[in-house]
Order: C-alpha cells, then structure tokens, then sequence
C-alpha cells in the first residue's frame, strides 16, 4: 500500500485536498511568511505585546519589591507561582506529543498540525520556565542550581526533586528546540528559494544551512528526526512525571499520591492538546487555512480531548476513593472535605466541569465538528486544568495539619499581571512565529501527497508521462532495482 | 546551450544539473545513472523520495551509532558526576542512605535518564550535520536559477565533475536521454 493513500478501513482521508500540487501547497503555507499581515494579526500582536509589557513592569516592580508583592503567606507558600509554571509545561507536552509520538505510530494526520505544536511547545516551556526563575526571590543567585564548582565548594543536592525537575525541564525545552529547528530546516531552504529580498535570502539562507534537498542528506536527516521523535517519547512521559514528583515526594496529604506521575502526564496532554486547538483555530481562521488544517483534523483533536479527559476524571476519582480506602484522617480531611467543601470549593467545581464535564460534549459528531464550539470548549480546558493545579496546591497547604494555622489564600494584582503578562509572553512570540516560519511543515505534508509516490508516473502536475522505450512498469522497477554500490 | 558564461576562460564544468517533473521520473533516471557506474552523483528532492536510497545505492545510515555514542557518553558522565559530587567530593546523606551505596542509585534515575537523554538529541542533531557536511552555505548547484525550485515541486539529479565517469558531453547526453525537463552544465572558476 502506497504511503499517501488513505486507509480507507481506518476512516483516514487524504491529507491536503485532493488535486493540490506541490507548488500550491508551497504557496498556501509559505506565502504566509512573505505578504503584509493580515489586520487579524496586527490586533492580535497589539494585544498581545501589550500584556508582554504588563509582564515586563510586573516582573520589574517583583524584583525591585521581592515576592512579598505575591498574595503568597502562611501557610500557603507555594501558589501561582508554581500552579503557572506546572500549567504551562503541561501545555508544552501535547506538542512533543504530536510532533514525536503520533510520528512513532505513523499517524499522517500530525503533519498538518505538528509545527505548530512544536512551536507551542517551545513557547509554553519559555514561559514555564519563567515562573522558577521569578519565585526563588533573589533571582541573581539562580545559578546555584547548576554543579559547577564555586568558591563555596557546594554541590547541588541531586537527591531533592527540585533539582531533578531543573534537569528534566531543560532537557525538555533544550530538546524540543533541537527537534524543532531540525524539522524547519528544509522549510527554511524553501523560504529561503523563494525570497525575492536580499535580506530574506541572507537570513533564511543562513538558518537553512546550505540545505539542498540532497537525498544522501535525506537520509540522515530522516533518521535524525526518527531518533529525535523515539527519544523525545519517553521524555515528555518523564518530564511532568518528575514535575509531580516536586510534589508526591512530600507528605503532604493532597500531594502525597502515587498517581501523580501518570496522572500529571495525562493532564498535561489534555490540556495541551486545548491549547493547540485553540490557537490552531485562530490560526486557522486569521491565515485561512483551511485548506491543510481540515475539519477532520479538528475531530480528531476532539476525540483525543475526550479519551485524555477521561483518563483526569480517572484519576480524580481514584485520588478520591483511595483517600477514603485509606482510612487516613488527614487524607481524608483534604479530598472529601477540604476540597469539594471547603473555602476553595468554587475551584474544586471549576476543575472538576471543566475537566471532566465540558469534553462529554464530544461523544456527539456534531459537536466535534463545531467550530465555535471547540473553540469555547477548548478556552474552558484551558481554564480548567489551570484550577487543577491551583486546587492541587493552594488547597493542599491553605488547611494543614494544625488547624490554629489554617488560612486563606488571596492573589495580589501583581500575580494577575505576571500571569496574564506570560500569556502575552506565549502569544506574541506565537504571532511572531507564524509571521516569519512556515506554520505547517512544507516539506512534510508533501510527502503524504500522491505525488511523493515514485511509483505514480501521472501524479506531477502538468506532467506528461513520455511513453519512451526505457520506461519500465513501475512494479519491475520496484522488484529489480539495482542494489548498486555493492561492488 | 544553458551554461553559465564564463567571465574569463578558465572557468571548467563543476557540476551538471538535470531537472524532472515528478518524483517517478527522477527514481527511474537515478537507476541508470547508478547503473551506468556514477558515483559522485546526487539526487535534489523537496521531499525525501520512497525507495531512494535503495536505488542509489546508499548503506543504512550510521547516525545511529554516532547517537550511542553520545547516550553512553550521557548516561556514564551523569553517574560520575553525581556520585562525586554527592557520593565524595562533599557528602549530602539524605534518607541515612551512606554516601556512595548503592541505595542512593535510585534517586538519581532521573537525572540519569535526563542527560542521556539530551546527550542523544545533541548527537543526532550534530550527528546529522556532520556526516552530511552542513553548514555548507556554498555549492556549485545553487549557481543555478532553476534549482530553486528543488525546495518547491521539481526534482533534480547533479552530476559532479570529480566523478571518474564525468564527461561534459556524455554525461550530457545520458541525462538529456531520460526525457529531463532540462539540463544545464554549471560551470566554476578553478580556485
């Protein structure tokens, strides 16, 4: 079976409409890059870089205060802070996800999207990155985390899940970047073939390389890019499993949960996977492409949300019942109590409907097809897996052990600002993206067309198949090739 | 006659370029061009062609070994570097484990796991870059305004002039006779 052809068993269908040629495909995706911008862009970039500057003044004013300016106090000394930085790295795993895993399990579909997932990720972990940074309080000194010798001839502690999660959250960012710009590389030679300024031909033609599309690179290349994907796999399922560990290594009741690992991993594919679709949506719809993105893409997206909210709910209902199971009274004091009623409880309510209710929707057709539909639902996935991690870590210390110490939890509008500054952060540098790289993978999604099948002589455009006397039947061609270089 | 004019005479054929409509037709041309004995020889594609690599010939990749390499290098460097810093050089006891047991080796899988990780990605990516000789911003085929469009939807075989094989005229005419699009001779100023 030819790679391009669609199973049809599978209900797979092609991926770029049927009859698009090379050079169409080209156009759509790079022409992008090289026209003004459409006005859609321009007020998204306004709003956009707006709240980067809200960032840059709220970061500013936390380093000229410190973090008392946070609501952060006893006994609640973890909050936005680190519920920022879990969310965003969770939101950066459905992209290594697309990119590495659905390339593992050969599914096609990934390339009309993986690029953009990519991107997300690479974004989503810069901004994660950020709140680690910003919350040691004095944030000059954040290079003890790292073993090199010192004149206090102090080692980092590799036993403490704080340095691990150093370690496997720059891996992470460190390898979806390498993984990234390998799979731009050919796409960044295209934009650099067709640029009719010399300033696009410099700075494309310096990132691409001097890549010329030789099948002798090919070779490695596809190759690199098969490791990069297998070895990036069992990354992303590492990553927020040590993520959860910063918390189930402690014993406090609410983190103390040897779910957490699997469960960790699971949120963040689910709520990475609504954050690509919501901004795949605006993409979508502001650069109009919905000639690659297809409305079977978004289903599947959906039928993915549903299966990841599934497997949250799962693990919501376990923390729930092994809580009572365990006959703990601490334990039980935080899920069956503190959580659905105590002050929280309006949290509690938000992650639990978003999360598990909201995606029911999605056992119906008409809903998976519905674009402002999904577009709503993902907004309120988005929303509610960042109440998990609030309610995971603000209701886990606001009643602790001693009740004389219990207390509540109030954000101060520099924590609204920072948070909402990140989310600027995210979006500009993703305006930014797909004002200048090919938002889906050129080279890629030519593959999965019928014109990649040497075997079809009539599938090139424009292309009249010379009946010459040397052209052979294409299946002794497949059968007797010469395995030359042998001698 | 499309080859670049020389601005003095001494300039000699780098590289001959011939140009095809569709991926069907470049895997047939670099049968013979393999079979006729070429072996500085290359195909362009904007995307990697199925069966390519059998029909030049090419052997598997060795990148993977480069990547072992670089795992082992990971793995084996995180190990020494945890257990020298924590196991020897100062000792952190944690969990009354004693310093460099073999109880403390569970608490660094992680950090293990992590730097073979990243240890790998850097060899396959630095890997790939080496054995295929990139950056090399300069090559003779891109003297060719019709190569550009080896990124877009045309597909392209280049001859080099260093092949044993290379005649200007003869490997001219073998191009010209599998019904190419179009064959040009590059030519280039002896450094």
């Amino acid at each position: 079976m030819a790679y391009w052809k669609p199973i049809t068993e599978l209900g797979e269908a092609h991926l770029v409409q049927e009859g698009s040629t090379l050079a169409e495909v080209t156009d759509d995706i790079v022409k992008v890059t090289e026209t003004a911008a459409p006005r859609g862009w321009w007020i998204l970039f306004g709003i956009a870089s707006s709240l980067t500057g809200l960032f840059t003044v709220c970061v500013a004013y936390l380093f000229y205060r410190g973090v008392g300016v946070w609501g952060n106090t006893a006994p609640v000394y973890w909050a936005w802070d680190i519920t920022n930085f879990v969310w965003w790295v969770g939101i950066g795993h459905a992209g290594t996800l697309i990119s590495a895993i659905l390339f593992i399990f050969r599914q096609k579909w990934r390339t009309a999207i993986n690029r953009f997932a990519e991107a997300m990720t690479i974004f989503a972990v810069i901004c994660a990155l950020i709140f680690p940074g910003i919350h040691v309080g004095r944030p000059w000194l954040l290079y003890y985390v790292f073993p090199f010798p010192n004149q206090m001839t102090l080692w980092p502690n590799f036993k403490s899940p704080l340095l691990w999660d150093v370690f496997a959250v720059g891996t992470y960012f460190t390898v979806s970047l390498l993984f990234w710009y390998t799979g731009l590389i050919p796409d960044l030679a295209t934009q650099r073939d067709r640029s009719m300024t010399k300033w696009r031909q410099r700075v494309y033609g310096f990132l691409a390389l001097g890549w010329r599309g030789s099948n002798r690179h090919w070779q490695n290349y596809e190759r690199a890019y098969l490791i990069l994907a297998a070895i990036s796999m069992p990354l992303v399922l590492s990553v927020h499993s040590v993520v959860s560990m910063d918390f189930a290594t402690s014993v406090i009741p609410g983190w103390h949960t040897t779910i957490f690992p699997p469960y960790f991993v699971a949120g963040a594919v689910f709520s990475g996977f609504a954050m690509v679709e919501t901004v795949l949506l605006i993409a979508r719809s502001v650069f109009k492409l919905q000639r690659v993105v297809l409305m079977r893409h978004l289903e599947l997206m959906n039928k993915f949300l549903l299966l990841t909210s599934l497997l949250v709910g799962y693990a919501y209902s376990m923390e729930f019942f092994v809580a009572w199971y365990s006959g703990n009274q601490y334990e039980m004091a935080h899920f069956l109590h503190n959580r659905p009623m105590g002050p929280f409880w309006w949290a509690w309510v938000w992650m639990m409907s978003c999360n598990t209710l909201v995606p029911q929707i999605y056992w119906f057709k008409s809903m998976r097809t519905n674009i402002p539909v999904m577009f709503v639902a993902s907004i309120l996935i988005n929303i509610g897996m960042w109440f998990e991690r609030f309610v995971i870590i603000v209701l886990s210390l606001n009643r602790d052990f001693l009740p004389s110490s219990w207390g509540y939890y109030r954000p101060t509008i520099i924590d609204v600002g920072i948070f909402a500054g990140t989310i600027g952060v995210f979006f500009t540098l993703f305006l930014l993206f797909m004002r200048w790289l090919p938002m889906v993978a050129v080279a890629e999604v030519k593959g999965t067309m019928p014109q990649a099948d040497p075997h079809l002589a009539h599938a090139g455009e424009e292309h009249v198949e010379p009946h010459g006397p040397d052209h052979v039947p294409d299946a002794a061609v497949a059968g007797g090739l010469v395995p030359g270089g042998a001698e | 006659m499309d080859a670049k004019v020389a601005k003095s005479g001494a300039a000699v054929p780098a590289v001959i370029l011939a140009e095809f409509g569709s991926a069907h037709d470049v895997l047939h041309a670099a049968e013979k061009v393999q079979a006729a004995g070429y072996r500085h020889w290359d195909t362009h594609t904007p995307f990697p062609v199925h069966g390519m690599d059998r029909v030049m010939g090419l052997r598997d990749s060795r990148l993977g070994w480069i990547v072992l390499a670089f795992a082992l290098t990971g793995l084996t460097g995180a190990f020494v570097m945890m257990h020298w810093m924590n196991g020897v050089d100062y000792v952190t006891v944690v969990g009354d484990k004693p310093p460099g047991a073999p109880q403390t080796l569970p608490s660094m899988v992680p950090i293990l796991f992590e730097l073979t990780i990243l240890l790998s990605a850097f060899g396959a990516v630095l890997g790939m870059f080496g054995l295929n000789k990139l950056p090399r911003h300069h090559h003779p085929v891109f003297a060719s305004d019709r190569f550009r469009s080896a990124t877009d939807d045309k597909f392209f075989i280049s001859i080099e002039a260093e092949d044993p094989k290379f005649d200007v005229v003869r490997t001219r005419e073998l191009l010209e006779g599998f019904h190419a699009a179009h064959v040009e001779v590059i030519e280039e100023e002896p450094a």
